[in-house]
């Protein structure tokens, strides 16, 4: 049995990455739990330790179980009976394993009964499930939820919630209404005071996934007679409470065996979760950049896992009395695949890792208050952890179904069947690029760290590292792709046209993309010779991606908009 | 009611993924080209003794195991899925034995540790598939054994309840406590390494190991008791020499040979039903098959 971790050198590399020194430094406090806590490590080394071990735990159970189960899944999928999911049993198993393991809550803290692991360690752990069953990483992924549990409930509701996640409970965020999808200001979902303190639910929930879980963060509109966001909070249903029933399920294209549920809320018992009216504007803000993040490892898991599968199929397959790895037009589509992969994959950890920062400063802040420096970088990380996210939710998801598809043709007609794993993982891949905010709407998040600078400052900061010899034409190259950039960027902001810039913005987003992802790949190979190849054939892609942007954003006047206008 | 349960473990070299460097020249396993693994339906026999152990709360389960001081990482092992701690019976003068030398040597151990409830272990290792340990160790103890099981049904009032896989079938038998269960790899899989737990007992080290580790490391060992894996040796257990180790084994290698599987005849048939029925009436007539 293939243990998903060990075989994946990749992610001991980015999990062993510098900065992990000051993340895991702040993050145990200097280390003050390994008094208290037998399980806590008593200095960086035995930290880091512990993530790897506990790592090939999850390689092993990936590996092995669940890999195992995802075909059987796939096929039998959940059903619903009298309001409840009942899972498919492959999925029932694979939490278990997951409860007994001990990987559910890795990232709250030991006083809650998490693991008080780093996002960085478990959103390794979430690539690693995403490649053995991408529905299955949802699952368990909704874990994250309690991330804003922690941060936004109190004290009481943390005790009374938090350690049953740890223990295994699973979780949902029912956000999404029938007309409430993109645009969440329009939930309607009712929430109405009770004497008592409590609150009662009532309304209609769609497209919530695993919406039959033992702890739900509810949007719902507190405030009567409001129609905007401002009239939204957040609230917390206990499903031991009852009045949440499950209508019906949605028979879905991919990620069968995570259930998509209806949601009817018949005078549901819930308790507020923080201030009123913050639900929307900030903790679902909150709640959405954490779950973006994981649909980003979820990602490059499942590019992961059709890289692998595309590349065993061309060493194998033989036509024309060799391998088909051996023809260009083949090496050439693998070689790509494993650049995205690489690329998505360098993004995704430098993302986590802004994440870590600026998220344990915040959590600092409760205990004392900062130093000024502290302040700054707090903000500092917390500004690029704003500008990733939706960068590598949006491209990685892109890369994914790009790789996915791209399995399949190096399949053949045989990846057209049912016969090989790739028709699920192209089927799973498709809603990455769609949940959690479409690819376009990412671009919307990510847009104003194009005109504000953002992505430059982070391209000035790499372009200031050295290079080896053998590597500085790459730098080269990314130096005059930034110039082409910055010029793009001076073209559309120039214009001030709404319509005109909202046209470009995907364009200008995926040239900082492309740039960054380069740069993080050329700092990867200067730390790893196996990252060579992949930074010189993701820097070929980047360099024409960036042309070709570049050259359309050029050569484009703003009347031409009208020509793509809907009838 | 609380027991106490001991698991019989042996550290094996993978023999499951087997490469052509697998076997030396002269025909002796070449344990440096395959890694060191639990015996699997050891494995298996840990589930049993954790399942004993969840349902008679206060239970302590210790693993057992004879082998080099290395084989340290198996009882590691064990605990990271639920066992209490373990014991490593190393002594040079073990060394060699054959299955009679060690169920003697492993009986002796189980007498030192004095009050035990039930002993688990699995079936057979992979390394030397005889499945003779288990039973010889019950006759040595002049305890009775229940092999093949693949459940423990039941354990209450000194008898414990187990279903046995057979060739044929399934046979449900009881037997009185203290007694040896030997379990198949038909039952259920271990349960998986427990992160908590992982963190709680990756520094435990025996006694030769610790040695090596650094200094802050064996500072926390002498601090947590829990951290030491005693290391018993042939003179603690009082075991005569005469019956240990390769003096105690009257199994003699005569030789090995290191046999390489080449098809001697080979027949293509064709995609049809005739051809396929002619060979079957062929080997059912030489008596291959049926």
């Amino acid at each position: 049995m293939a243990n998903f971790y060990t075989d994946n050198p990749e992610l001991k590399h980015h999990l062993n990455h510098p900065l992990m020194q000051k993340i895991v430094e702040l993050k145990e406090r200097n280390f003050a739990d390994a008094e208290k806590y037998d399980y806590a490590p008593m200095n960086f080394e035995d930290a880091m330790d512990s993530y790897d071990k506990v790592l090939e735990v999850v390689g092993e159970i990936c590996g092995g179980k669940i890999a195992e189960n995802a075909e059987g899944v796939d096929a039998q999928g959940p059903r619903v009976e009298n309001g409840r999911v009942i899972y498919a049993d492959g999925t029932q198993e694979n939490l278990e394993l997951c409860r007994k393991a001990g990987l559910m809550g890795m990232s709250m803290p030991r006083r809650l009964g998490g693991l008080n692991f780093p996002i960085t360690p478990y959103i390794m752990a979430a690539d690693i499930v995403s490649r053995a069953d991408t529905g299955f990483e949802n699952l368990w992924g909704l874990q994250d939820c309690a991330e804003t549990i922690y941060e936004f409930a109190d004290e009481d509701q943390k005790q009374r919630y938090i350690p049953r996640v740890c223990q295994g409970e699973t979780m949902s965020m029912d956000l999404t209404e029938p007309d409430a999808g993109s645009d969440l200001q329009s939930v309607m979902l009712k929430a109405t005071e009770q004497p008592d303190g409590t609150w009662r639910l009532n309304g209609v929930k769609r497209f919530i996934t695993n919406g039959d879980s033992d702890i739900h963060l509810v949007l719902a509109r507190s405030e009567e007679g409001t129609r905007d966001g401002r009239g939204l909070s957040m609230f917390i249903y206990d499903k031991r409470n009852g009045g949440v029933d499950v209508r019906r399920i949605e028979n879905k294209m991919g990620i069968k065996g995570s259930p998509t549920c209806e949601l009817v809320y018949k005078n549901a018992k819930a308790e507020l979760c923080g201030s009123r009216r913050l639900g929307l504007i900030k903790y679902v803000m909150a709640l959405m950049n954490g779950a973006r993040l994981g649909i980003a490892a979820q990602s490059v898991g499942v590019s992961e896992r059709a890289y692998r599968e595309a590349l065993a199929y061309a060493k194998d397959r033989k036509q024309f009395g060799k391998a088909i790895i051996e023809f260009p037009a083949v090496y050439e589509m693998i070689a790509v695949m494993k650049a995205k992969l690489d690329a998505s994959r360098a993004l995704l950890y430098e993302t986590s890792r802004f994440v870590d920062i600026y998220k344990i400063y915040e959590d600092i802040a409760k205990e004392r208050s900062l130093t000024p420096d502290e302040r700054k970088e707090m903000k500092l990380y917390s500004k690029m952890a704003d500008a990733c996210t939706p960068l590598v939710k949006g491209m990685g998801s892109e890369y994914c179904n790009q790789n996915t598809y791209d399995c399949i043709q190096v399949h053949g007609g045989s990846g057209f069947m049912k016969d090989y794993a790739c028709e699920r993982i192209y089927r799973d891949a498709r809603i990455t690029s769609i949940y959690e905010g479409t690819t376009q709407l990412q671009v919307v998040a990510a847009i104003r760290h194009v005109t504000t600078g953002t992505y430059l400052n982070l391209i000035r900061g790499y372009e200031a590292q050295e290079v080896k010899p053998e590597l500085q034409w790459i730098k080269d190259n990314l130096i005059a792709m930034t110039a082409s950039y910055e010029k793009a960027v001076a073209t559309v902001t120039e214009v001030k046209d709404q319509a005109y810039g909202d046209f470009m913005a995907r364009r200008l987003v995926e040239m900082a993309g492309c740039i960054i992802m380069s740069y993080l790949l050329l700092s990867d190979a200067q730390r790893n010779d196996s990252f060579v190849r992949s930074a010189e054939v993701y820097n070929k892609l980047a360099q024409a991606e960036v042309a070709k942007h570049a050259d359309f954003i050029a050569s484009f006047t703003p009347e031409q908009i009208e020509m793509y206008k809907a009838e | 009611m609380s027991l106490n349960i001991i698991v019989l473990a042996k550290q094996v070299p993978d023999t499951r993924n087997v490469g052509k460097d697998a076997m030396k020249a002269d025909g002796t396993i070449n344990r440096a080209a395959l890694p060191a693994i639990f015996n699997p339906e050891d494995l298996n026999a840990l589930e049993q003794a954790l399942r004993l152990k969840d349902a008679n709360p206060g239970s302590t389960v210790t693993l057992l195991t004879m082998g080099l001081p290395r084989a340290a990482e198996v009882i590691r092992e064990a605990m990271y899925r639920g066992a209490d701690g373990g014991i490593v019976l190393t002594d040079r003068t073990l060394g060699g034995a054959d299955t009679l030398a060690t169920s003697y040597s492993l009986a002796q151990a189980v007498k030192k540790f004095g009050n035990y409830d039930i002993i688990l272990g699995g079936r057979q290792a992979i390394d030397g598939d005889t499945a003779q340990v288990g039973p010889q160790i019950a006759e040595k103890l002049g305890i009775p054994q229940v092999t093949y099981a693949e459940e423990i049904i039941e354990l209450k009032d000194g008898t414990v309840t187990v279903k046995r896989r057979l060739e044929n079938g399934v046979e449900t038998v009881k037997a009185p406590l203290p007694c040896v269960v030997t379990v198949n790899g038909s039952a259920a899989e271990c349960r998986p390494r427990n992160a908590v737990r992982l963190q709680k007992y990756k520094h435990a080290a025996s006694v030769s190991e610790k040695a090596s580790k650094s200094p802050e490391v064996q500072a926390l060992i002498e601090k947590r008791p829990y951290l030491t894996i005693p290391e018993w040796s042939a003179a603690f257990v009082e075991a005569d020499p005469e019956q240990i180790g390769l003096t105690g084994s009257p199994t003699k290698v005569k030789a090995i040979e290191n046999v390489v599987f080449t098809a001697k005849e080979s027949r293509r048939l064709d995609n049809n039903d005739e051809q396929i029925e002619e060979l079957v009436k062929e080997l059912i007539a030489n008596h291959t098959i049926g």
